[in-house]
């Protein structure tokens, strides 16, 4: 197990670099989500108020 | 003939309805592809000959700079077909694209940074391939600097748009780079399927995070694309049903 945290000694190259394209990952669903929650929610407040069927 | 499928993917409630439905079946396959793949060139690939277990660092590295370039690829076709046949929902594409593509770049830059280290002994080399995909970060900064100092939706998506078509010359200097000047970056090894240079062991998990990405990628888009669609038809009477029901 430690062998393999220790990455044959290129530990401080290709974890960060795991580290970085996983967060970047994760960032992007995070983005993505409040994207479209921020754009459903300014759609719904300029919704007119729906009037009374007739 | 039935085209009435290609005429429905101008329509905005029809597009928000499929994006919304289509996203889980990009999204949980591409999951369980990276995952796949990550324990493949984690844990199963055998370390490389001359660069030991530093090689892995190419299946987070090589998804990432393919994305920094597919997605670029999108974002300009969909900008110019929005210029042609002035289709809002490709500019609402284009739009979508942009900083999902901008962060790849980023990861592709800083992931090669912390490969070049241990390998060339730099992080840094003014090289033409590391240049000119710098110089594709700065083109989708460029691209979205120019959306947001533009308060009109359409006047932004035009100008935007021209900067997409016109920066797509960069994409092939980016590709071919290594071949046409002297540089320090490797060859591409992946693209040659008639003679692999890497072992399936390698290989395998490489395409499986190329694919994952690729899927991942499709379902961020439709779901950036749901926003975008909202912002741009604020009045229409199908959002109420869209939100609402």
């Amino acid at each position: 197990m430690n062998d393999f945290f220790h990455m044959g000694g290129y530990a401080r190259f290709v974890w960060p670099s795991y580290a970085l394209t996983l967060a970047i990952v994760v960032l992007n669903i995070v983005w993505a989500r409040r994207s479209l929650a921020r754009a459903s929610e300014e759609a719904r407040r300029r919704m007119p108020i729906q009037s009374a069927p007739p | 003939m039935a085209w009435t499928w290609f005429h429905r993917l101008a329509s905005p409630p029809h597009v928000y309805g499929l994006a919304a439905r289509l996203t889980p079946w990009f999204g949980w396959p591409a999951a369980v592809l990276i995952l796949a793949g990550l324990y493949g060139g984690l844990v199963l690939a055998p370390p490389d000959y001359q660069q030991g277990d530093g090689f892995r660092i190419i299946y987070v590295h090589a998804p990432s700079a393919w994305m920094s370039l597919m997605v670029y690829v999108t974002l300009a076709i969909s900008a110019a077909v929005g210029l042609i046949w002035r289709m809002k929902i490709a500019h609402a594409v284009a739009a979508s694209c942009a900083p999902i593509g901008a962060s790849f770049t980023l990861a592709a830059l800083v992931t090669g940074s912390l490969w070049g280290r241990p390998m060339w002994g730099t992080y840094w080399e003014w090289d033409p391939r590391l240049t000119s995909e710098l110089i594709l970060l700065f083109l989708y900064l460029g691209y979205m600097a120019l959306r947001s100092a533009i308060d009109d939706v359409q006047r932004a998506d035009r100008a935007s748009a021209l900067l997409a078509v016109v920066g797509v010359v960069n994409v092939p200097i980016i590709h071919y780079s290594v071949l046409w000047w002297n540089s320090l970056h490797q060859a591409p090894s992946v693209m040659k399927l008639a003679k692999p240079e890497m072992p399936a062991a390698m290989l395998l998990p490489l395409l499986m995070m190329l694919a994952g990405f690729t899927l991942f990628f499709v379902s961020l888009l439709l779901v950036r694309l749901r926003g975008e669609i909202l912002r741009r038809e604020r009045t229409a009477s199908w959002i109420r049903e869209a939100l609402t029901g």
